[in-house]
């Protein structure tokens, strides 16, 4: 079933369009007039600075948030505009990696795999255990379905929980910080799975990062995002090379530029000579 | 730092909490379906919350017989009653001690528990995981352990009432030689099964519904840091003693 409307999709069609988006917390504007296209089967990274709103971004394309103007649209379907049941519904398509992969700490690394199978599906247990079983292997984890989360190194944990994101398998994967914490080797296992698995099964993959080395060895089209507004996208090589202050500040790690080293706080302006 | 908090805040704010704890038990009510999963889920967490809070419940509940034995028979002698010993132990104990002493055991036991291993399952964004999955973290988390609760505090209580009457006898029969004979027949014709022991453990169930219903909730709805899961903790007990006494008081003048 979940075949046919994948087929049923035009692969011409940006698999998420964003239109005008703002998004405000209180008075704070968060977001302001975010504009995206992100075609299908590509690897989007949305870097900038921590608080920048990267993750808001991905909460605002999952449905958590609801803008407070503009569109959301994820496969030609206007997520900002559905009730709660639907957005439930459509949720099964995306496959999402939280940061430290937020595996539940009561359940078996095999429970934890087939939970998503289990509430959204009806198969036998014998094709669950299949399932999982294929699943764990393709993260090259074969052999530790018994084990419970904490009996984990970081680097395993993050990829048994990449191995429940696709268990399901979802049209569109949503990362938030996949490879904070690990070292070297585990950044990129991860980093080989994401690109692997995003490119043998069609998907379209988001990553919220702030490991600017590591992602313009990944991605192919990258949003940098300060200030609320994009501050630079395009491909990793050209960002890299941009002669836009903002964007080079970023890349190349500099503290002077455009985006500020003081946080501003809403009202009042502060000031050490008040 | 203490945060300044505008003196109307104060009063809407607890009212607020109170109508979103009341949504919250209606959420989880709802999500009620006997289905095989979810009855194997509460068996899980009735093992896991009740029956380790059974040797506690156990030891307490022997001291407790004890101690009421030692008093009441201090008090009846100088009346030369302490042969009714059994009665004033057993309709103190059914009817009030029991219960009460039970559910708040019970809260500093398995509430305090409920609330952090929630509290932390959001700060390691467990909660936000299962909604991403589509999957309702109140019925699948919230629901099981609330349920949990309210069949193992009853439960619980009988088997401290139980403990407690053991202790009665140790104390009166083994150390101050009282003739057990007229123990257990005090007993037996001064307590009323369904007016002194079902009453109570009735008012169990509703102590363990509302130790659990504070508990995951504040669990539920706690800031995601250490500090936000230790204050939820705190409040889950502290609120949770606080509200068993003023039911007791409630139920009991109502429902005798």
């Amino acid at each position: 079933m979940e075949d046919s409307i994948t087929n049923r999709l035009d692969s011409s069609e940006p698999a998420i369009r964003i239109r005008d988006l703002v998004f405000k917390r209180g008075r704070k504007t968060i977001l302001d007039g975010i504009n995206m296209d992100i075609p299908r089967g590509s690897i989007v990274a949305f870097m900038g600075p921590s608080g920048a709103g990267k993750t808001t971004i991905l909460r605002l394309i999952s449905g958590q948030l609801r803008p407070n103007e503009g569109t959301v649209e994820v496969n030609g379907q206007l997520i900002s505009s559905m009730s709660d049941r639907e957005l439930r519904l459509f949720r099964r398509t995306f496959g999402v990696l939280l940061q430290d992969g937020a595996l539940f700490t009561d359940l078996t690394v095999f429970e934890n795999i087939a939970t998503p199978l289990r509430e959204h599906t009806s198969l036998p247990e014998t094709l669950i255990r299949r399932l999982v079983m294929s699943k764990l292997s393709a993260v090259g984890l074969g052999g530790i379905e018994e084990r419970m989360p904490h009996e984990l190194s970081g680097g395993m944990a993050r990829r048994v929980a990449f191995a429940r994101a696709v268990v399901l398998d979802p049209d569109i994967m949503l990362y938030d910080e996949p490879m904070t914490g690990l070292d070297p080797i585990a950044v990129s296992t991860i980093r080989t799975l994401m690109r692997d698995t995003n490119d043998a099964l069609g998907l379209t993959s988001l990553v919220v990062t702030h490991n600017v080395n590591q992602m313009s060895l990944l991605v192919d089209y990258c949003y940098i995002i300060a200030s609320s507004k994009i501050a630079g996208e395009g491909p990793p090589a050209e960002l890299s090379i941009s002669t836009d202050p903002g964007v080079d500040q970023f890349m190349n790690g500099k503290v002077e530029g455009p985006i500020p080293f003081h946080y501003e706080p809403p009202g009042e302006p502060w000031g050490l000579l008040d | 730092m203490q945060e300044h908090i505008p003196f109307i805040q104060r009063i809407t704010g607890p009212v607020n909490q109170a109508g979103q704890c009341l949504i919250f038990l209606f959420r989880m009510l709802a999500g009620i379906r006997f289905s095989g999963s979810q009855i194997l889920a509460v068996l899980q967490q009735t093992y896991l919350i009740g029956a380790r809070s059974l040797v506690i419940i156990m030891i307490c509940g022997f001291f407790v017989g004890m101690v009421l034995s030692l008093q009441a028979i201090n008090a009846l002698e100088q009346f030369g009653a302490s042969d009714q010993v059994s009665l004033l132990v057993g309709k103190s104990l059914f009817r009030e001690l029991g219960p009460v002493l039970t559910a708040l055991l019970f809260a500093g036991r398995a509430g305090t528990s409920i609330t952090a291993e929630i509290g932390l399952m959001r700060a390691t964004n467990q909660i936000e995981a299962m909604e991403l999955m589509a999957i309702d973290p109140i019925q699948r988390i919230a629901l099981p352990r609330f349920a949990a609760s309210v069949i193992s505090v009853p439960l619980l209580t009988a088997l401290f009432n139980a403990m407690a009457i053991l202790g009665s006898i140790v104390f009166s029969i083994g150390v101050m030689d009282l003739d057990s004979g007229i123990f257990w027949s005090k007993l037996q014709t001064g307590i009323y099964f369904e007016k002194d022991f079902i009453g109570g453990v009735w008012k169990s169930a509703v102590f363990g519904g509302t130790i659990s219903l504070i508990a995951v909730y504040f669990g539920y709805s706690a800031k995601p840091t250490g500090a936000g899961v230790g204050t939820a903790t705190t409040n889950t007990v502290v609120l949770s003693s606080v509200l068993v006494l003023i039911f007791d008081f409630i139920m009991t003048s109502f429902l005798t």
